[in-house]
């Protein structure tokens, strides 16, 4: 996500004699007062902590006898062996998450790129809206639209879906609240507009020339797609995919609002572990390892995504 | 019938894309629907029938409007001095070559690519070990750190496609360093900076994870409706959900109208 840009020296450079050398001095430490004061706080806030999460993971000790550094590196391993079922959770729910904001996202962004004319505005408002309207209110509304015995649940039903996720384990009979599917579907509302933007950004810079000549060569609209659109559009897919896996995976409000104790992620074993167990050292170690597997996992799919397909 | 799915055939996108629109908008509708009920008990999840009540006394429930203006309170000083901080960073990178660039551009980046309970965690893990007094100023202080970056990338994005002629040119007219700042690349800057502060009110004002780790006991307007999910939803959460869906739709439509106009006119 580096961009290099080639703007010019800030200060033209000037032709005068003695008076350009005062100035000068000063201008080349313009940058880093303007980058003092911000930097300063993300060490601080950001970076720091991460040095004293790392520390905690390894101290042992309980909160009233207090916690010290013992390089007790076993807390890993006991995070990881009673909790993977929920690292697996959090990865396959933020995952299909992922599938379905891509599926569902894609032919919005294309339309609003394409096909809208001057309803483009509205329709960009409508996705960006309701980023100002609480997400833990619109959370609370899939309560109300999946509720048992609710239109939606019987609509479901009556077309035999909810069978055929039954069958699949995502739903549990005529209950889709506090199942897998329920998470699932919350998650992937929460962040679709985290697809939408970056797709319809890079699908917006298309020249729309492109499409005329893959028509001009006989190319039928399947193939024009397959071969110049989504092509092109590759980087707003993998900025999009990462925009929502990740927040997707570190999540703990849709599972904890919409599922059952069964559909639990690491986000929520964190906070119950740092809020209400206070035992700090398991918290650390689980938030360390989650954002490990995630670094690991991106740098993988960059990597992946920027040689094979980018190219 | 043919015609038909050839009808289908050829807009299949746009059937999908407005599918998609509804699925986003579904949980929006319900929450103005619902602000309209009179529910029978604590929790507002059937329909039972219509009642103007909860518009006519929005702030009826406690502690609810108490916590929304805390809220405003620490967006408002959130996005100040995330966006003071950010767009002087974003003029640092974009304008000037200096040693660890790369370095500072990975640091603006790892906050927006951490999930959030990780920054939230190890937050409090540093506020713990300091001994810190949990609430407004801490919340305050991680919400200027997680909207920082994004301030930064709008800024930059901004700033970036910005001709650098015309600050020479302001020069050539014998314009000093501070007129030129101030008449030329502010108002030039502005959209950018403008678009980083909206993100950062809204980021602020909705981040509920960050906010659940780091308040304490103070209750912000995200944790009241959290904890009223346990306790019973009063009818008001879903009126103020849809005064800010209607103030967001105005705001951003009025903000493009303006936009629009200032395109138009000759460069």
């Amino acid at each position: 996500m580096t961009t290099v840009t080639d703007a010019p020296p800030p200060t033209a450079p000037a032709p005068e004699e003695p008076p350009a050398r005062k100035p000068r001095r000063r201008g080349r430490l313009v940058p880093y007062w303007l980058l003092l004061p911000g930097i300063l706080w993300l060490i601080v806030f950001f970076a720091l902590p991460l040095v004293y999460q790392a520390s905690t993971s390894v101290q042992t000790g309980s909160l009233e006898e207090g916690f010290k550094v013992t390089w007790h590196f076993a807390t890993y391993w006991d995070a990881l062996t009673d909790y993977w079922p929920q690292f697996l959770r959090s990865v396959l729910y933020a995952g299909a998450a992922t599938v379905l904001c891509l599926l569902l996202g894609y032919p919005l962004a294309y339309l609003i790129a394409f096909r809208a004319g001057r309803w483009r505005n509205v329709i960009l408002v409508l996705v960006i809206a309701p980023f100002f309207t609480s997400f833990l209110i619109r959370t609370l509304a899939w309560k109300t639209i999946l509720a048992d015995g609710g239109p939606v649940v019987g609509a479901l039903n009556s077309l035999h879906v909810l069978d055929v996720t039954s069958w699949l384990g995502i739903t549990a009979g005529d209950r889709v609240l506090a199942t897998p599917l329920a998470v699932i579907c919350g998650l992937t509302y929460n962040f679709l507009p985290f697809m939408i933007l970056p797709l319809y950004t890079s699908l917006e810079r298309i020249d729309s020339r492109l499409h005329e000549a893959a028509g001009d060569l006989y190319a039928k609209p399947s193939t024009t797609f397959r071969k110049v659109t989504f092509p092109l559009s590759m980087p707003g897919v993998v900025s999009g995919t990462l925009l929502t896996f990740i927040p997707a995976a570190g999540d703990y409000v849709n599972a904890d609002l919409l599922g059952s104790t069964d559909t639990r992620m690491v986000g929520n074993v964190i906070q119950t572990q740092f809020l209400r167990i206070l035992d700090y050292p398991t918290a650390a170690a689980l938030s360390f390892i989650l954002m490990a597997a995630i670094l690991f996992m991106v740098t993988f799919y960059i990597r992946k995504s920027g040689t094979e397909d980018l190219v | 019938m043919a015609a038909f799915f050839r009808w289908l055939r050829r807009n299949a996108i746009v059937i999908a894309g407005l599918l998609t629109l509804a699925y986003l908008l579904l949980p929006n509708i319900v929450v103005t629907v619902f602000s309209f009920n009179k529910p029978k008990g604590r929790f507002n999840y059937s329909w039972q029938e219509f009642s103007l009540d909860a518009w006519q006394d929005p702030c009826g429930v406690a502690d609810m409007c108490g916590s929304l203006s805390l809220s405003l309170q620490i967006a408002t000083w959130a996005t100040i001095g995330a966006t003071v901080l950010g767009t002087m960073i974003a003029f640092a990178l974009v304008r000037y070559r200096f040693r660890a660039r790369g370095a500072i551009n990975s640091l603006i980046f790892l906050p927006m690519a951490m999930p959030e309970v990780v920054m939230a965690a190890s937050l409090l893990t540093l506020f713990l070990n300091m001994g810190a007094q949990l609430g407004f100023w801490t919340v305050l202080i991680a919400h200027i750190m997680f909207c920082l970056s994004f301030v930064v990338t709008a800024v930059k994005a901004r700033v970036m496609s910005m001709d650098p002629r015309l600050e020479q040119a302001a020069q050539d007219l014998y314009a000093g360093p501070v007129q030129t700042f101030l008449r030329v690349t502010l108002p030039i800057a502005a959209p950018g900076i403008a678009a980083g502060a909206l993100l950062a009110f809204a980021l602020s004002f909705d981040d509920f994870i960050i906010t659940n780790f780091n308040a304490g006991s103070t209750v912000t307007f995200p944790m009241f409706v959290w904890g009223s999910a346990q306790r019973g939803t009063p009818v008001q959460i879903n009126v103020i959900g849809t005064a800010m869906f209607l103030v967001a739709v105005l705001l951003v439509l009025s903000g493009m109208l303006i936009g629009k106009r200032r395109n138009k006119q000759p460069r």
